[in-house]
């Protein structure tokens, strides 16, 4: 009897969820799911890869901006990324620099061929369009988990992938368009799937959905496609990302002020 | 025809329990649908979908982004807007304002992005950072900066820096009529609270999604004041003139029955109300009683002359069945021609009012009589009727001094007529509401202190991706943004030159020299990335510059324009572009403003043809009805020289005139016609029954008819006057000139008509007399 007992409880612990075993608050769940992302990504060095943005307004009319991208993993702080504009051919060759960080605000410099000049970007103004795009800056730079706090909501299936859904606040709300994004990531591989963004007023005002994932070096997963819809203004982003490559040797030193004047 | 009339009378006093009861039912199941009913709170509701003008304004901002607004006016009771109590305000304001549904941008003076240079770098941020720390010396800096800045001179802030403005765009989903309402009530108490916390501030609310909620709320306004108030004047006249309590009463559940099926069937058949058409119920009101009247007089002179009262219903039915008919038909066809019009709610009004008016008819004839069958009613035998006289006397002055009075009217006809030269067409949504609206108050305010309220727009086509930043579209642009500046009554243009022109400058250290356009169309270009790059949430480019950068919008502000002022400019500046510009930047003015600018001509263009057909369509009918083309012909002209009359007078005492001229001849038209229907079928039949003279047929037809025509015309005027009343100006126009319109008509009846018939006939009278 007594160990028909034991055998009862033993069933009935293992068939609680995890989450309730071992009875976290939401708050530190949603972290914790960061975390494991953001760990499952270390260790990736450094990466190359193109960019194709097509920008979408409510009449149909179209526009393509190519990037191409670099990006160097920093131990113990944010990434250093550097992008490189193709076209529009007005700003064919003008760069883009940043360090961000996992504290405060981030670095950025642009360099403009016309003036051949480096300059600084405020960026403070984190919030604002990317190159006219429904992405801010915000929404592609470095998504250190530092940025946020989270709490996680529930565990729901997207388009048939198991999905835990938790939410992200920005840390920095005086400067963020967001008062926060709901976050779906998949329980597989803990890749974001989809983000839901809410505006100062907590308004639904855009969806990111991510798509076409490949896995590079047996571990890292990379989205190539990346839909962005504005439901408020109706207009659409879609970043096609092409010849993805790790591992190139890239160094400190191609990320520098002087390395902007450089680059082609 | 006569049989039927008759058999009709006796089998409605026969069944007059029955009529009553299904009077009721289809009644009430008919004014059911009124709780169907809703409130359009839209400016644009006045254009069709096929409205050249309206597809090209959505197609502009379906490119950029919809331009709806919320505006907030500032006004310090100490007159300067550059201290730190103010500038706090407008910072909080600011802030709290990214809280309003739907709102998707905020700017003001605090948020303004100055751009400067330092140490090489561009420095991007909010103008007023922190107001409750600034020093003296900081604020004198910034209003320096503001009263010096295109782009917030006369827009942001006066030029006195007296007034500021804080301008919120909304983008509504359009999902419901309740976005507006949520969008007005949340901003409402907004600005109550800040009136609270900052006593020392006059705040101002204007924009367009107020102006969009005035237009919802003057249909209800109309309906919740003016109805009653037609309610009350017409049982007034009734009283007075009926003499009859039980008449009375009849008649106001007629009217009542009838307005509520017009508005019921609107209801069914998904009709929302706009301020235009939510006057059907008063119009419908008025009509209603004129059936009542003709049928209710003559129940009671033949009950005065000692006939049973069932006698003298089904006597009055026999009489009254064919003229009533006849002028319900012939109103309803005049309502039903404002289909053709371009605007909406005019084809709504019409529709409504024609309901209305059918109803009216079936109640008149149904209803009525089987209730007054039911009711006790007392009338004495009577000898003579002292109106009888009166009338009769008058008829005699027209019949003696008939070829005198014939010139005296077309000497007083011609010059009025030629009034109509003075007629100008002018349509201003923001004027369309009178000075009651607390948002006219608001903008009118705004003009007089700081910004202007009509605007048109402009998207410039470059002509290739990324033209925009080619220096010679920017010269180009900016040229026709000066042009814009230095025509009159213009307060502001927006244009991508002014931040292409202070980026140059910033970039190049601030040196004032290089406030000018960029040189190569790379500098132009990147100078743009930098900035946009460094722009926060909600005040980034893209409301300006198209996604591939091939144009930009130029918003160019005006005050105190009419709309013939606003058609001129937008024609000027067709000119100017098609003479300096390239092909590709050509382009026509649009926004409401203009729309509004061209409405009155569009509509009246659409209803010219509509007025025509339903005139032939009437004039057909009385040839018919009359079996006389000779009489039908005639009658043209007691039934068209109202609306002449009324213009003519209208362009001499007043002269300025909105959409409600388009629809006049066809609203009018149906109800004029009446009086004529009336006088010449009673002349006809002296003529044919009785073998009278011309002059005798003239006399009978004054008799019979002159006094319910009277009190009909009074009863139309009385209510189209309460109409006049009404805040919203299309309205109001619209009950004037219907009022003369109408009062015209009377005097045409009474002193030209009888005149026409008699020289018409001489010819055939002497032949008669021959013979």
């Amino acid at each position: 009897m007594k160990r028909f007992l034991s055998v009862c409880i033993i069933c009935l612990f293992l068939s609680l969820p995890a989450g309730v075993l071992r009875a976290d608050t939401p708050e530190e769940q949603g972290l914790s799911i960061a975390l494991e992302a953001e760990r499952r990504d270390d260790g990736f060095g450094d990466s190359t890869a193109d960019m194709k943005m097509i920008l979408k307004n409510r009449h149909g009319q179209e526009s393509v901006r190519l990037i191409r991208i670099k990006t160097l993993e920093v131990k113990d702080d944010g990434d250093k990324s550097l992008s490189v504009f193709d076209t529009p051919r007005d700003v064919k060759g003008t760069a883009f620099l940043t360090f961000s960080h996992k504290q405060g605000d981030d670095d950025q410099w642009l360099y403009l061929p016309a003036l051949k000049r480096v300059k600084r970007i405020n960026s403070r103004n984190k919030s604002g369009s990317f190159m006219g795009s429904e992405f801010a800056y915000e929404d592609i730079s470095s998504q250190e988990s530092e940025k946020y706090t989270y709490k996680w909501i529930k565990n729901e299936p997207l388009n048939g992938v198991d999905c835990f859904i938790i939410e992200r606040y920005p840390v920095d709300l005086k400067n963020s368009g967001y008062t926060r994004l709901l976050t779906w990531i998949d329980k597989d591989e803990y890749r974001v799937r989809k983000v839901e963004y809410y505006d100062r007023k907590k308004s639904l005002l855009k969806t990111l959905t991510l798509d076409g994932y490949q896995q590079y070096l047996g571990k890292y997963w990379r989205a190539h496609e990346m839909h962005m819809v504005n439901h408020q203004n109706g207009k659409s982003t879609v970043l096609l990302w092409t010849n993805q490559q790790f591992r190139q040797g890239l160094s400190e030193l191609d990320f520098t002020q002087n390395s902007l004047k450089r680059v082609r | 025809m006569h049989t039927f009339e008759i058999l009709f009378g006796n089998w409605v006093v026969r069944k007059r329990w029955w009529i009553i009861v299904a009077s009721l039912v289809l009644g009430l199941a008919a004014a059911s649908g009124g709780r169907l009913l809703s409130f359009v709170n839209d400016s644009r509701v006045f254009f069709s979908e096929e409205n050249p003008q309206l597809q090209a304004l959505e197609a502009l901002e379906n490119t950029y982004v919809k331009n709806e607004n919320v505006f907030f006016i500032l006004a310090p009771k100490d007159g300067d807007v550059f201290t730190r109590k103010t500038l706090t305000a407008v910072e909080e304001l600011t802030e709290a304002a990214w809280q309003i549904p739907y709102s998707s941008r905020v700017n003001s003076l605090s948020n303004f992005q100055h751009t400067r240079s330092e140490n090489d770098d561009l420095i991007v941020e909010d103008l007023v950072l922190d107001a409750q720390s600034l020093s003296d010396s900081e604020l004198e800096e910034i209003k320096y900066i503001a009263l010096n800045e295109p782009l917030l001179v006369n827009r942001q802030v006066s030029d006195r820096g007296h007034v500021t403005g804080i301008n919120v765009n909304i983008l509504k989903p359009g999902e419901s009529q309740g976005e507006v309402r949520e969008v007005a009530d949340f901003v409402r108490v907004l600005a109550d609270d800040f009136r609270v916390k900052y006593p020392g501030l006059d705040i101002y609310l204007s924009g367009g999604i107020i102006i969009d909620h005035a237009f919802g709320e003057a249909s209800l306004r109309d309906l919740t004041t003016l109805v009653p108030a037609m309610y009350l004047v017409l049982i007034v006249i009734m009283g007075l003139t009926l003499r009859s309590v039980a008449g009375t009463f009849v008649t106001f559940l007629v009217i009542a029955f009838s307005m509520f099926t017009g508005l019921g069937l609107a209801g069914w058949l998904g009709i929302a109300l706009t301020p235009a058409s939510a006057n059907a119920p008063t119009i419908i009101l008025t009509l209603a009683v004129a059936d009542s009247i003709h049928v209710l007089i003559t129940i009671f002179y033949q009950m005065r002359a000692g006939r049973s009262k069932h006698e003298a219903i089904a006597e009055s039915l026999r009489i009254n069945l064919q003229p009533v008919f006849l002028t319900s038909i012939t109103t309803t066809i005049g309502f039903l021609s404002m289909n053709f019009s371009d605007a909406p709610p005019f084809r709504d009004l019409g529709n409504v009012v024609a309901m209305g008016v059918i109803a009216a008819f079936f109640y008149s004839i149904f209803f009525l009589p089987a209730l007054m069958a039911v009711l006790p009613i007392r009338e004495k035998k009577q000898a003579e009727q002292r109106e009888f006289r009166m009338i009769g006397q008058f008829a005699d002055y027209v019949i003696r001094r008939r070829a005198g009075l014939f010139w005296v009217m077309l000497l007083v006809f011609i010059p009025l007529a030629s009034g109509i030269s003075q007629i100008e067409l002018n349509d201003n949504f923001v004027k369309y509401f009178d000075e009651s609206y607390d948002f006219r108050r608001a903008t009118d305010f705004a003009e007089d202190n700081l910004t202007g309220f009509d605007v048109i727009e402009y998207s410039l086509e470059s002509g290739e991706p990324g033209g925009i930043n080619n220096p010679n579209y920017l010269l180009k642009v900016d040229e026709f943004a000066n042009w814009y500046k230095a025509q009159p009554n213009v307060v502001h243009v927006i244009s991508i030159t002014e931040v292409m022109k202070r980026l140059n400058k910033n970039m190049h250290g601030d040196d004032p020299a290089f406030y000018r356009i960029p040189e190569s169309r790379e500098l132009a270009a990147q100078n743009m990335l930098l900035y946009e790059m460094s722009l926060p949430f909600g005040l980034d480019l893209n409301n300006q510059i198209n996604v591939d950068k091939s144009a930009t919008r130029m918003i160019v502000t005006l005050k105190k324009v009419t709309a013939a002022d606003l058609r001129e400019l937008d024609e000027n500046a067709r000119d100017w572009l098609s003479l300096n510009a390239p092909e590709s930047m050509f382009s026509y003015g649009s926004g409401l403003s203009i729309m509004f600018a061209h409405i009155s001509k569009r509509n009246i263009e659409s209803m010219l043809g509509a007025s025509i057909f339903a005139l032939i369509l009437i004039s057909a009918i009385l040839i018919v009805a009359l079996r006389s083309f000779k009489l039908g012909f005639v009658s043209l002209l007691p039934n068209l020289s109202p609306a002449i009359l009324a213009f003519g007078i209208w362009g001499l005492a007043v002269g300025e005139v909105g959409l409600a001229v388009s629809v006049m001849i066809a609203m009018t038209l149906g109800i004029v016609v009446d009086d004529t229907v009336h006088f010449i079928s009673k002349y006809q039949r002296a003529r044919r029954e009785e073998q009278m003279s011309s002059p005798d047929a003239v006399r009978y037809a004054f008799e019979t008819v002159g006094s319910a025509l009277f009190i009909t015309t009074l009863i139309l005027a009385a209510g189209f006057t309460i109409l006049s009343f009404s805040g919203f100006k299309v309205n109001s126009d619209m009950g004037q000139m219907t009022v003369i319109t109408i009062v015209m008509a009377l005097l045409m009846d009474f002193f030209f008509l009888p005149i026409v018939l008699m020289k018409v006939d001489k010819s055939v009278d002497k032949r008669s007399v021959t013979q």
